[in-house]
This record gives structure tokens, sequence and C-alpha cells, in this order.
């Protein structure tokens, strides 16, 4: 049998986690091709459900990344989003689901290989977890 | 099911087109653009693209005061929930509130993998026994706890409130660390699989679990088991009952006796508990056995109470909101001090409408609300 290949969704801030995964890109830095990004505008708008829809659609791990505190372009959006973070965290917990699974990171724009590193360390933490118990339902239809 | 089988099955061709049910409905009041009479024309017309790619459709409350008016008996609120079905199946839905978590949340729980992790707020001052004939049904509270934080929902004291209530007059009941979202919301945003798949569940847990009876705190699992469960073909087979009813029953065979508590209090009938399986008298009862308590009745009480301005998590919007200021003002018009419930979505949604900042141009009456295991529990003398 294959070995497991987990699914993460990273949410990343527009200005400065999206850009270090595309500065990780340009300088060719080497990291698992298991991360599929999707692009927000700031961490600060990220709402639980886009992080408990990742799950619902066969996610394994989720990563919450934008801009330190002092970068944000939109002057509080990492203290939102972590106010947000404290708050899924505890409702996943009382879902069963290990805490492990989801990461919040703040990766500035220079820090390309930052983001390399976090995308090797998320995956092999979620190859010893195994797959998510949401992994049942990515497979059927889920109505958007 | 498909149109016209709804139509077959809500008797909505006796429909007389008087127009009663959107002169009495709490959404139409404030949104001219909903009618429950257009909407049935609609579907009695054949519109079937106009009912089911309207927004408007998820818009009802479906707290069956339209039902109650009905000179023919058209089941309003069945249609709404086999028409959103409908809908869901189009890939419609409303605009749900709370960006939608709730909704995921039940989906997520249909997952057969997960182990919940749901009863971690229970201490040990809770007599609970697992060879217990009686279950207490827990619900979503444990989930609202994180969810409406800044709103002060506190549904959670109600669940601990009927646990100390039903230890103070000597049940120490059973609890499910397993059971799963009863799929009330499901249910009437039109997401049947997922229902169906919760009830199936639930069902086989509680006849695993080998209980009598069912004690519910919230009047929407309530419905959801007595009437929709049954309908679905799912059965507990064992008697259910709020916790309004089982105080009921112990007062009048003499074994609650209250504390007394001085207070004016007035009472809000939930859409589910009060239209949807006619339970006026038994909260009632249990306010006026508790000495120092006064019960003023609403304008607007009993069967003609309004409902709290949002179902299901669905369009809550600003209408929502004006039903639920008008309600407050009606509850603080009475003298009352405290508005008490029995539904812990009343006491979120008039909770979130009093610390709502939006609303700077009306005045937003303050009144306590709280629900009425809270007040029981401290009249027996079990409060914290």
């Amino acid at each position: 049998m294959a070995e497991f290949e987990p699914k993460i969704v990273a949410f990343a801030c527009n200005w400065c986690t999206y850009a270090a995964a595309d500065l990780a890109g340009t300088s060719r830095v080497q990291y698992p091709p298991n991360v599929y990004i999707v692009r927000v505008m700031c961490s600060g708008m990220i709402n639980p459900d886009y992080v408990l829809r990742a799950f619902e659609r066969g996610a394994d791990g989720v990563i919450v990344a934008g801009c330190k505190y002092t970068d944000c372009h939109y002057i509080d959006g990492p203290v939102k989003c972590d106010a947000m973070f404290a708050k899924l965290k505890r409702l996943v917990h009382i879902l069963g689901l290990e805490d492990e699974r989801l990461r919040r990171e703040m990766i500035s724009t220079s820090e390309g290989t930052v983001f390399a590193r976090v995308v090797e360390e998320f995956v092999d933490q979620l190859k010893r977890l195994g797959p998510s118990p949401f992994s049942a339902l990515g497979k059927e239809k889920v109505a958007v | 099911m498909n149109l016209e089988g709804i139509i077959q099955e809500t008797k909505t061709y006796y429909c007389l087109e008087c127009g009663k049910c959107t002169s009495v409905c709490p959404v139409a009041r404030y949104d001219p653009s909903f009618s429950p009479r257009a909407i049935i024309e609609d579907a009695l017309l054949g519109f079937e693209d106009e009912l089911v790619f309207n927004q408007k459709l998820f818009s009802c409350l479906t707290c069956y005061t339209c039902q109650q008016r009905c000179p023919c008996d058209v089941d309003f609120p069945i249609f709404i929930r086999q028409a959103r079905a409908i809908a869901q199946g189009n890939g419609q839905h409303g605009i749900y509130a709370h960006s939608g978590q709730l909704q995921s949340l039940a989906r997520l729980m249909t997952s057969p993998d997960i182990k919940q992790r749901r009863l971690e707020w229970l201490s040990k001052e809770y007599r609970i026994s697992d060879d217990s004939d009686v279950l207490f049904w827990v619900g979503c509270a444990p989930y609202f706890e994180p969810i409406f934080e800044d709103i002060e929902s506190r549904a959670l004291d109600i669940t601990e409130a009927s646990l100390r209530v039903l230890n103070f007059l000597g049940i120490e009941p059973k609890l499910l660390p397993d059971e799963k979202c009863c799929g009330h919301d499901a249910l009437w945003t039109g997401e049947v699989e997922t229902f169906k798949s919760l009830a199936e569940h639930n069902t086989k847990l509680i006849k695993e679990a080998g209980v009598k009876k069912i004690i519910f705190s919230c009047p929407e699992g309530y419905r959801t088991f007595k009437l929709d469960y049954p309908k679905h073909g799912f059965s507990v087979d064992c008697e259910l009952q709020h916790i309004s009813e089982f105080l009921a029953e112990k007062i009048e065979k003499g074994e609650a006796k209250f504390n007394w508590i001085g207070k004016k209090v007035t009472y809000q009938d939930p859409c589910r508990l009060g239209r949807h399986l006619g339970v006026y008298d038994a909260p009632r009862k249990v306010l006026e056995s508790i000495p120092g308590i006064e019960l003023v009745e609403m304008e607007h009480s009993g069967w003609d109470s309004v409902c709290c301005g949002t179902s299901a998590f669905t369009n809550c919007d600003s209408y929502s909101n004006m039903i639920r200021t008008e309600r407050l003002s009606e509850a603080a018009s009475t003298g009352a001090e405290t508005l008490i419930t029995c539904c812990p979505k009343c006491q979120t949604h008039f909770r979130c409408a009093m610390v709502d900042k939006g609303e700077k141009k009306r005045v937003i009456p303050r009144i306590e609300v709280m629900d009425l295991a809270n007040l029981a529990a401290n009249a027996l003398g079990g409060g914290k």
C-alpha cells in the first residue's frame, strides 16, 4: 500500500505568507507538494467556517497563516485572526479533532525558506497522525 | 420529492389566497418582499424556479404562526421545509448566520470516525449514572460555548441548570458522550441527507443505551425526536419530555418544593415548544409554583407569541433583528425584570440582539433573559 499522503490546505494572506510561498517557488526551495494554498487578502478575514469546510472536503490539516503583528496592511488583521483561531481550536477540540491538525503561522514576505520548513514539518506530523477523522466525508458530494 | 408531491403532502391546493398568513407573519411585517401567500401562489401556478431560486424561501421562521391562522389548514412550514430540500438539491441555500459554522458542524458530525469530547465541561458536582434509565439529551450546547462566547449566549448554563434540577429531584441521568447533533437545523434548511445520517446514528445510540425516558432542555431537539424522527422512519421507543414538563409533573406529585424568589417575570413561548408541540401550560405551571414569582403575560403570549427572529441559523438579517427588538420591547413594557424562555436559541438570539452594536438608531430595551431551567435550579436551592 502506498504511503499516506496528507492533504494540507493553507490559507495564506496576500501580503506576507502568499508572497513567502511565491518566494519559496522562485528561489527553488524544495518542499512537499501536499499543500493547497488559498490566497486571502488578510488573515483577519478568515472565518472558522473556511477551515471547517476544508476539513469537510477532505483536508487532513489546515494552516492559517498571515503577516506578523507589525506587518499587517490592515492594521490589526493578525489580532483578529488570533481571536478567531482560539475560538476555532476550542470548537474542533469538542468535535474530536486532534489539536495538531491546525497550525497558526506568521510568515513574513522574505521568509520563503520558513514557509517550506513549516510545510515539511506539518507533512511529517500529519503522516504520523494518519488521515483525518472527517476523511470519509471528503469523498462524498458536499452541498456548497 | 417534487413540487407537485409537496403540494399534495401539505394540502397547499386548499389555499384560498385570503392572505391571513402574510398578515400575521412576523417576517412579512418588516420585510415587504416576503409573503407566504405569494410563495404558495408561485407553487400553485407551477413556477418552480421562481420558488426555488428565491432567497426569501430561507427567510421563513417556520414558527407556525401562519399555520394556526390558516382557515384551510395548509401546512406552510412543512411546505417551506420540503421546498428548501428542492432548493438544496439545486445548489441553493440561504445566507447562513455565523458564517455557516453551525451547518458545517452538523455535516462534519456525520463522519462515522469522530470521537467527540463533548462532555469536558462536566464537573464532579453533577451526579450522573450509566445504569440510569433516564437519559438527558445535551444537544449542541457545548458547541455554542466557543461560537457564541462574545454574545454571552451561555447555552451550557441551561444544560448545567437542568442537570442540577434533575439531581435535586433525585434523578441521576445518563449522558451520552457520542451523541450527535439531532439534525434539526439540517432538516429545516433542507439538508435531508445530513439529517437522516445524524438521526440514524442517534436512534441507534439510544437503542443501545436502553433507556426508558429522554429529557430535553432544548425544544428543538424535543420536536425533532418527537415528530421528525418517526416521520423519517427512526423511532426511539421511549418517553420524551421537556425539562419544563418534567418539572410540572414533579410539582403535581408534590415532589418539588421551591424556595422564595422575588421576581416579576414574563414568559416567551419558544415556537418549537409552543406552537409546534402545544406545550404552553407546563412552563407556566412551574413559574406559578415558585413562591414570589409574579408572572405577567406579554401582549402576544401562548399560541399567539412572536418568534425570537431566526430559525436554523439561516437568513438572520436586519428584519430578524427588528422582530427581536420588538419582542424585547414588548417584554420590557410589561414591567417584568426578567424574560423567561425555555429554549437555548431564544436565549442566544435575545442576548445577541442586546449586545448588537450595529443598531445605533434604535433603542434596544435591556431586560434580563433567563432560561426556565436556571430559574428552577435557583429556586430549588441548587443554583450557583
